[in-house]
C-alpha cells in the first residue's frame, strides 16, 4: 500500500499530540508556565554616578530570572522582569515603584535601590500591600527597627552592622598589633553613611578601647569635590581612616586624595572598595587598602561562586558587583518560595520566605538565609581583607563566624531599643 | 559647629596654606565655568541652563583624548576646542532662535539641551561612572609649603585657570572685539546698528563660554568622576558664583567664585553641618546689600 501524504501529515500531528500531551502529564510546570506571567517590578538607578551597579543589578537579576523560567518560572508561571530608573532619587523610587504595580501590573517588587530610595519604596510596599525585597538597602534600621517592619516587605542584601562586627574584629586586630589608635571618618551624609559609621566605630572602640576618633567629614551623596573633607582630614593628622564611600564617589575620592598622598599617612579602611566595579575604575589603586569583601568571585572561594561570577561576565563582558550577587539572589529567594508554596501569590511567597534557607554561592557555608524575626538575610559570606592593585584584588579575606554576629547584632538591638 | 578647629586652623600656617589652596583649587574650576555663564548673560541675556553639560563634554573628551594620546596637553586642548565647536553647532541650531525670547521658553530649550546632551553622553561614553586617572607628570609627591600640603596638579590648575582669567580680563578690556563684547551688553541694537555683526558675536563668545566649560572639564577629569549629568552639580554652584560676583562681570565671577571656594574650604573645619548652607547664606546677603552683585552694574 503507497503512504499519501495526507495520511503522512495526520500520523505527525498524532505523533505531535501524543508528545504534547505526555510532557504535559510528565511535568505540569510546562502548561503552566504558559499562563499569565508574572510581573516583578525592579526599580533602580540606572543613569548618574551609580548606574553601574544598577545596571548589575539588572543584569544578575535577568540573569537568573532567565534560569528560573527554564526551570518552570514562578509555580508554572513566567517570570517577566520590568525594570526602571530612578536617577537615584527617592521621591522618584516612590513614583516609579507605585507605577510599576499600578500601571504596569507588577504583583512583586524587587527594589534594588540605595538606602536613599529604599525607604521611600518601603513606604509605597507599605501602602500597596504587595510582596518587596529590597536587594541594595545595607542600612541596618530597614529591617531592625520594629516599627518599620511590614510582612510583606523582605532585605535581601549585606548589612552595616553585620559589616560593622566583621570590620571592626578585622581593624581591632591591626589597631593593637601597630596601635593605630588616633581614627577619623568620612562617609556620604545620609542614612547608609551615617549609621554603618557609628556602628563600625562602636564595634572598632569595643574590640580596641584606646581608640579614639579625631576627626568627621560627612560629604553630600554624589559630591563631585572632597577636596575640602581631604585637607580637613590631613590637619587632623589620624592614623587610620574609615569610610563607607561607594561606587563614584569612592574612586573620586581616592582620586582626589591620592595626589595630597593621604594613603602614605594613614592606614585608610574603605568597607566598599573589594567591589570590581570602584577596583577596576580607580587608574592608580594605591595598595593596602582595607575592605570588606563586597563581590568578588574569591570569597567564598568556592567553585560555585567563581562559576557565577565567570557566567555573570562571559553573559555581559564585565564582572559583577556588590549589588549584581544581592539582586540574583532576590530571584532565587523567590523561585525557592514559589517552589515551596507552589503558588507565585505574594502573601503566601511571604509566609514561606520567613525563615527560608537556600543552597547558594554566596553563602559562608554555601547556604543563605531569609531570617524570619526581622525578615533580613544571614549566613552570606562576610569578611575583610587587603587589597592589591591586581586580581585577585583580595588575596586573603578574614571572616567572622555568624554566632559571633548573630551574638553581637542581638545586643546592638537592645541598645538601639529594637527589641 | 567646631569652632576651636577652625580658630585652631587660623592660627597654623600649614593649616592656612592647605586649606586657602583647597579653597582656591575649588573656586578656579567654578571660576571657568561661571565666567561662560555670567558672559553669555551679560550679552546674549540668557540664563544658560545647559552651560554644565559643556563641562561634562570637556570632561569626556578630556578623558576620550587622554587615553588615545596619553597626553594630557593633547587632552585639554581636545576638551577646549571640541567643546567650542559643540558649542558652535548647538548655538547656530538652538540657542540663536531664543534670543530676545519669553524667558520660559528659553529654560525650556536649555533644560531640553541638558537632557540631550546627557543621553548622547550615555550613548557614546556608557551610563557608568568612569575615571581618567592623573597624567603621568603630575604623579608625584605633593609640596609642603610653609607646612602646608599642595599636590602640584592643583597649583597647575590654579595656574591654567588664573591665566585664563587674565587674558580675558585683558581681551574684554584692551581689545577691540572687547570693547564690542562689552558695548553689546550694555546695548546690543545700538551695536548691531553701527554695522557689526551681531549674530556672529554672539555665536563667538557662546563658543568661548563653552571653551571655558570644556577646559574646566578637562581640569576636572583627573580628579573627579565621569557621569553622564556630572554637570548639574557644578552648575548651581556656578550660578551662585554669577549671583555674588555680579552677572557678567569677569572680575566678579573670579571673585565669587573664590569666596565661594574659600567659604567651602574653611567651613568644612568650623561649620562642618552648615558649608553648604553658609554659600546660600552669603548669596542672600549679597543680594539684601548689593542686589546687582559685588561686580554688577545696574542695567541702563
Amino acid at each position: 500500500m503507497t503512504k499519501t501524504p495526507s495520511s503522512q501529515m495526520n500520523r505527525r500531528a498524532v505523533l505531535a499530540l501524543t508528545a504534547g500531551a505526555a510532557g504535559v502529564m510528565a511535568a505540569p510546570w510546562v502548561a503552566r508556565a504558559q499562563a499569565k506571567a508574572v510581573k516583578v517590578g525592579m526599580p533602580t538607578i540606572l543613569s548618574g554616578r551609580v548606574a553601574q551597579l544598577g545596571t548589575s543589578s539588572r543584569n544578575a537579576a535577568q540573569m537568573e530570572v532567565e534560569k528560573a523560567n527554564a526551570a518552570g518560572g514562578l509555580a508554572g508561571r513566567a517570570i517577566e522582569l520590568v525594570v526602571r530608573d530612578t536617577k537615584g532619587q527617592p521621591q522618584e523610587a516612590a513614583r516609579v515603584a507605585r507605577e510599576l504595580v499600578n500601571s504596569d501590573g507588577c504583583e512583586i517588587l524587587i527594589d534594588a535601590e540605595a538606602s536613599t530610595g529604599a525607604f521611600a519604596v518601603h513606604e509605597v510596599a507599605r501602602d500597596l500591600g504587595v510582596l518587596c525585597i529590597h536587594s541594595n538597602s545595607e542600612t541596618s534600621s530597614l529591617t531592625a527597627d520594629p516599627k518599620l517592619k511590614l510582612p510583606n516587605a523582605f532585605r535581601c542584601a549585606r548589612q552595616g552592622i553585620h559589616d560593622s562586627v566583621a570590620g571592626g574584629t578585622y581593624a581591632a586586630e591591626i589597631v593593637n598589633a601597630k596601635g593605630l589608635t588616633r581614627w577619623a571618618t568620612c562617609s556620604p551624609d545620609y542614612a547608609y553613611g551615617r549609621d554603618t559609621t557609628a556602628e563600625f566605630v562602636m564595634y572598632l572602640k569595643r574590640f580596641a578601647p584606646k581608640v579614639e576618633v579625631v576627626a568627621e567629614s560627612w560629604p553630600k551623596i554624589f559630591q563631585p569635590d572632597y577636596t575640602e573633607s581631604i585637607t580637613k582630614l590631613l590637619q587632623a593628622k589620624p592614623q587610620a581612616l574609615y569610610s563607607c564611600l561607594w561606587g563614584g564617589d569612592l574612586t573620586s575620592f581616592i582620586d582626589q586624595a591620592g595626589i595630597y598622598a593621604l594613603f602614605a599617612q594613614m592606614q585608610f579602611f574603605a568597607v566598599n572598595m573589594a567591589d570590581y566595579t570602584a577596583l577596576t575604575t580607580v587608574k592608580n589603586l594605591p595598595p593596602g587598602i582595607h575592605s570588606g569583601n563586597r563581590y568578588i568571585k574569591t570569597f567564598p572561594a568556592t567553585p560555585q561562586n567563581a562559576a557565577w561570577g565567570d557566567a555573570y561576565r562571559a553573559k555581559y563582558g564585565e564582572y559583577p558587583t556588590n549589588w549584581a550577587w544581592q539582586n540574583a539572589l532576590a530571584v532565587n529567594f523567590l523561585a525557592g518560595a514559589a517552589k515551596k508554596a507552589n503558588s507565585a501569590d505574594g502573601k503566601k511567597l511571604a509566609e514561606v520566605l520567613r525563615g527560608l534557607t537556600i543552597e547558594s554561592p554566596f553563602g559562608a557555608d554555601g547556604k543563605v538565609t531569609m531570617r524570619a524575626d526581622d525578615q533580613t538575610l544571614v549566613d552570606y559570606a562576610v569578611g575583610w581583607g587587603t587589597t592589591i592593585a591586581k586580581e585577585p584584588y583580595v588575596p586573603e579575606m578574614k571572616s567572622v563566624a555568624w554566632q559571633r554576629i548573630f551574638e553581637l547584632e542581638a545586643e546592638w538591638k537592645k541598645d538601639k531599643g529594637f527589641v | 559647629m567646631d569652632l576651636n578647629a577652625l580658630t585652631d586652623c587660623l592660627s597654623s600656617s600649614s593649616c592656612l596654606v592647605t586649606q586657602a589652596t583647597s579653597g582656591f583649587i575649588i573656586g578656579m574650576l567654578l571660576f571657568l565655568v561661571a565666567v561662560g555663564l555670567t558672559l553669555i548673560f551679560g550679552v546674549m541675556k540668557i540664563v544658560n541652563f545647559s552651560h554644565g553639560a559643556f563641562y561634562m563634554i570637556g570632561a569626556y573628551l578630556a578623558m576620550t583624548v587622554f587615553q588615545a594620546t596619553q597626553s594630557y596637553a593633547l587632552a585639554l586642548l581636545g576638551a577646549a576646542v571640541g567643546t567650542c565647536l559643540i558649542g558652535i553647532v548647538i548655538e547656530r541650531f538652538f540657542m540663536q532662535r531664543i534670543y530676545g525670547g519669553n524667558v520660559l521658553m528659553q529654560l525650556l530649550v536649555c533644560y531640553a539641551l541638558v537632557l540631550i546632551l546627557d543621553d548622547l553622553v550615555r550613548i557614546v561614553w556608557g551610563p557608568e561612572f568612569r575615571a581618567m586617572g592623573m597624567p603621568p607628570a603630575f604623579q608625584v609627591p605633593p609640596l609642603f609649603i610653609m607646612g602646608g600640603v599642595v599636590p602640584p596638579f592643583y597649583l597647575f590648575l590654579i595656574a591654567a585657570a588664573l591665566l585664563m582669567a587674565g587674558v580675558l580680563g585683558l581681551a574684554i578690556a584692551k581689545t577691540r572685539i572687547g570693547k564690542t563684547i562689552r558695548a553689546a551688553a550694555h546695548n546690543p541694537a545700538m551695536v548691531s546698528v553701527l554695522g557689526i555683526n551681531t549674530g556672529l558675536l554672539f555665536t563667538a563668545l557662546f563658543a568661548l563660554g563653552c571653551l571655558l566649560a570644556g577646559l574646566a572639564g578637562g581640569l576636572a577629569a583627573p580628579v573627579r568622576s565621569l557621569t553622564p549629568g556630572m554637570g548639574f552639580s557644578i552648575l548651581i554652584e556656578s550660578f551662585i558664583v554669577t549671583v555674588i560676583g555680579g552677572m557678567g562681570s569677569i572680575m566678579g565671577a573670579l571673585v565669587g567664585a573664590i569666596l565661594i571656594g574659600l567659604i567651602r574650604a574653611f567651613g568644612a573645619l568650623g561649620f562642618p553641618l552648615f558649608t553648604e548652607a553658609l554659600m546660600y547664606l552669603c548669596m542672600a546677603l549679597v543680594l539684601i546689600v548689593k542686589p546687582t552683585g559685588l561686580f554688577g552694574r545696574e542695567a541702563a
